[in-house]
């Protein structure tokens, strides 16, 4: 075991790719100068030496800040023996290319009858939380799941980050991963051999009996603090659910835990409106509306523009309070008077 | 280039001919129902496309957009799963999902025809860059209109061909109208003279009824791009002679009355047959050659009648490559 960053772990996955297969090749904006901090040894280029030291620049590949032709050039590559790893930063920036992704990388293999097949992944992140304003804080990863043909990543941890990250570009299909930025410095102990973590099976990351928590991304280390600050307030079991992947989505882990629990609430940053609360919230009421004890409640992000200065950005996605407010909410507890100050805002 | 044998040059007749005899197969099929939806037919520009995909070699890859039967047809794919594809049968080259507008034959190099004007540009140019990292010798030409000439990824695509000296060929088929919009409407300057501003060879072919000149013009491209000197931009004048796409009937009331007859004179599998009984290839020969292309296009349509419809339950596979439709 070695203490890995999220990015830290990230990057290894990157650097285990290249070498164990010549056809993996890296490009995106300031790739070369590992600006990001993931396609480098360590954290400066002079530290370790960078990806374009270690693989060259037929490789390793800074691109002008040309997203649509990036992102064509990877599915045409793709098409064509190799597996690209396109860097696109941050994941606003995916709606410059939004009609290759829709209409070239979700739709060829399909389309052409299954000639087609697009080993490639696009990593973006998203760097909501950060006051960087309406333009840098996308958390667009629904509209993605709208689009059959990609599969979605959303790694909560250093080592599913590592894992997920592996299978992604060992996929012969396109892969999608969205990587939250308030997650980057998160750091634990990541397994030193290469490891793979299939797409479309959930983590159960606390377990619990009196209720479900889903969350996704960043709001998985909230719900495991409002896990923990119930259990010693309340007394109250409550089992944390990271589905990790959204395409392919591990819906029988979700259907089990509220079989076993009869409670549900669904944490995610992503806006309301046909999020993937939206989808995992119709699924169970769809297929364990018998079992469920209480309706079940979404947290998200408001249907809302994200606004700059941090006093209004603060409370535009879950926290721990918001979802002990919504834990409470179903279980029938009375309100803690801080989890309700804070739900109030995002009511 | 004039060292092409006779045998090169009636095969270039001879896919010409396929187009033009597929198209108008294809068109009538439309009229009476057989063809379910729309088909965009090359007739009147089968030189421009024959030149092209004809100064390719076998490994090499292309992409097209809607106007989309000549390219694979020109690049030597069988008739039949063509046919069979624009039907919506089960032996359709792409199982009955693609359809007219989505014709891909990836045994030659074919990697999809797009019904999104411009979109496929950058999938020819993400080719070149396979060929290139992987060192093979391979190119990549990305077919398109005048009318996507004015998409931006055409340019963001030079420039990072540029940049990265990718065996690629840009080529713009100017058949002078996108739709109804006749091209000097909407295109400022010279399509050709764009690429100046991305330090590549910009070629302009006026004679595009003429399949040696375009076939010049691309075989030139071709080589620049295999030596390592990165992409060209070629603009092809050319006609269509049908409507924009068969059974629109919009008519074609936006084009002046007597243009389309100056351009039916110089029908380019008439001028190239002209030419080939110039160099001594007897006219019997070549009527055989097309009597031979129409036997072919009625075994297509046979192949295709013979051919069964899809099972509903094929539309819900070939999504992903392992992961299994989950209702
Ligand atoms: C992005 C996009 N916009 C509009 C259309 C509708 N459309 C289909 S073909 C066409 C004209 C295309 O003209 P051109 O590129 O010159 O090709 P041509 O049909 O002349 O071969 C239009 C407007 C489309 N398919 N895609
Ligand atoms: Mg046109």
């Amino acid at each position: 075991m070695t203490v890995m960053s999220f990015l830290g772990a990230i990057g290894a996955a990157q650097r285990e790719a290249m070498d164990a297969d010549e056809r993996v090749i890296i490009f995106g904006e300031d790739v070369e100068a590992n600006v990001y901090g993931t396609t480098g040894g360590g954290k400066t280029r002079s530290d370790k030496g960078d990806f374009v030291q270690m693989y060259g620049r037929n490789r390793i590949r800074n691109t002008p800040i040309s997203e649509e032709s990036m992102v064509g050039a990877a599915a045409g590559a793709a098409m064509t023996g190799l597996r690209p790893i396109v860097d696109l930063s941050y994941s606003s920036f995916l709606y410059m290319a939004m009609d290759q992704f829709v209409n070239q990388v979700a739709k060829n293999r399909y389309m052409f009858g299954g000639q087609a097949s697009m080993p490639v992944v696009f990593r973006s992140a998203m760097f909501y939380g950060l006051n960087t304003g309406a333009h840098h804080s996308d958390r667009p990863y629904p509209m993605f799941m709208n689009v059959p043909g990609l599969k979605i990543i959303v790694p909560s941890t250093p080592t599913d980050a590592k894992g997920l990250l592996r299978t992604a570009i060992d996929s012969d299909d396109p892969v999608l991963t969205f990587e939250a930025c308030i997650l980057w410095g998160a750091k634990e102990d990541v397994p030193d051999e290469e490891f793979w973590i299939p797409l479309g099976e959930a983590r159960t990351a606390r377990e619990g009996t009196d209720v479900t928590v889903v969350a996704i991304s960043s709001s998985v280390p909230e719900a495991l603090a409002a896990a923990e600050a119930l259990a010693a307030s309340e007394g109250v079991s409550v089992e944390v659910i990271d589905p990790r992947t959204l395409v392919p989505l591990d819906r029988d882990a979700i259907l089990r835990s509220v079989h076993k629990t009869g409670r549900l609430v669904v944490a995610e940053p992503a806006h309301r409106t046909c999020g993937a609360a939206a989808e995992i919230s119709a699924h169970i009421a769809e297929e364990a509306f018998g079992v469920l004890k209480a309706p079940i409640v979404r947290v998200t992000a408001p249907d809302m523009q994200i606004p700059f200065s941090p006093s209004l950005e603060k409370q535009m996605y879950p926290t721990r309070h918001t979802i002990e407010a919504a834990i409470r909410r179903v279980l029938d507890l009375p309100a803690s008077s801080e989890a309700s100050q804070h739900a109030a805002a995002t009511a | 280039m004039g060292t092409l044998t006779n045998e090169t040059l009636l095969e270039m007749q001879r896919r010409m001919l396929r187009i033009r005899a597929f198209d108008e197969r294809a068109s009538k099929m439309v009229k009476r129902g057989h063809i379910p939806g729309t088909v965009h037919t090359s007739i009147g520009q089968e030189a421009q496309v024959v030149g092209a995909t004809m100064a390719l070699r076998d490994g090499d890859y292309m992409s097209g957009n809607h106007r989309s039967h000549g390219h694979p047809i020109g690049k030597g794919s069988p008739l039949g799963p063509l046919m069979a594809e624009l039907v919506g049968k089960a032996t359709g080259v792409c199982k009955g999902k693609g359809g007219s507008l989505h014709l891909a034959d990836f045994a030659v190099g074919s990697l999809g025809e797009s019904g999104i004007v411009g979109s496929s540009i950058p999938i020819a140019m993400g080719a070149a860059l396979s060929a290139s990292v992987r060192g093979t010798d391979q190119v990549a030409l990305a077919f398109f209109g005048d009318g996507a000439a004015n998409q931006g990824v055409l340019y963001e695509s030079m420039n990072l061909s540029g940049v990265w000296k990718l065996p690629v060929i840009f080529l713009c088929e100017n058949n002078q109208y996108a739709l109804s919009t006749p091209a000097h409407t909407v295109t400022s300057g010279v399509i050709a003279d764009r690429a100046a501003g991305f330090g590549m060879p910009g070629v302009r072919v006026e004679e595009g009824q003429d399949v040696l000149a375009v076939h010049d013009a691309v075989s030139e491209a071709v080589a620049r791009a295999r030596a390592g000197e990165g992409p060209t931009l070629i603009e092809v004048v050319t006609y269509r002679y049908n409507e924009h796409s068969e059974g629109l009937r919009l008519g074609t009331d936006y084009r002046p009355a007597d243009e389309r007859e100056a351009w039916l004179k110089k029908d380019p599998i008439q001028l190239f047959r002209e030419h080939l009984q110039g160099i001594g290839i007897a006219p019997a020969e070549l009527d055989a050659l097309e009597a031979e292309v129409l036997a072919e296009v009625d075994d297509a349509v046979a192949f295709t009648d013979a051919s069964p419809y899809p099972e509903p339950s094929v539309a819900f596979d070939d999504l992903y490559t392992d992961t299994e439709y989950a209702a």
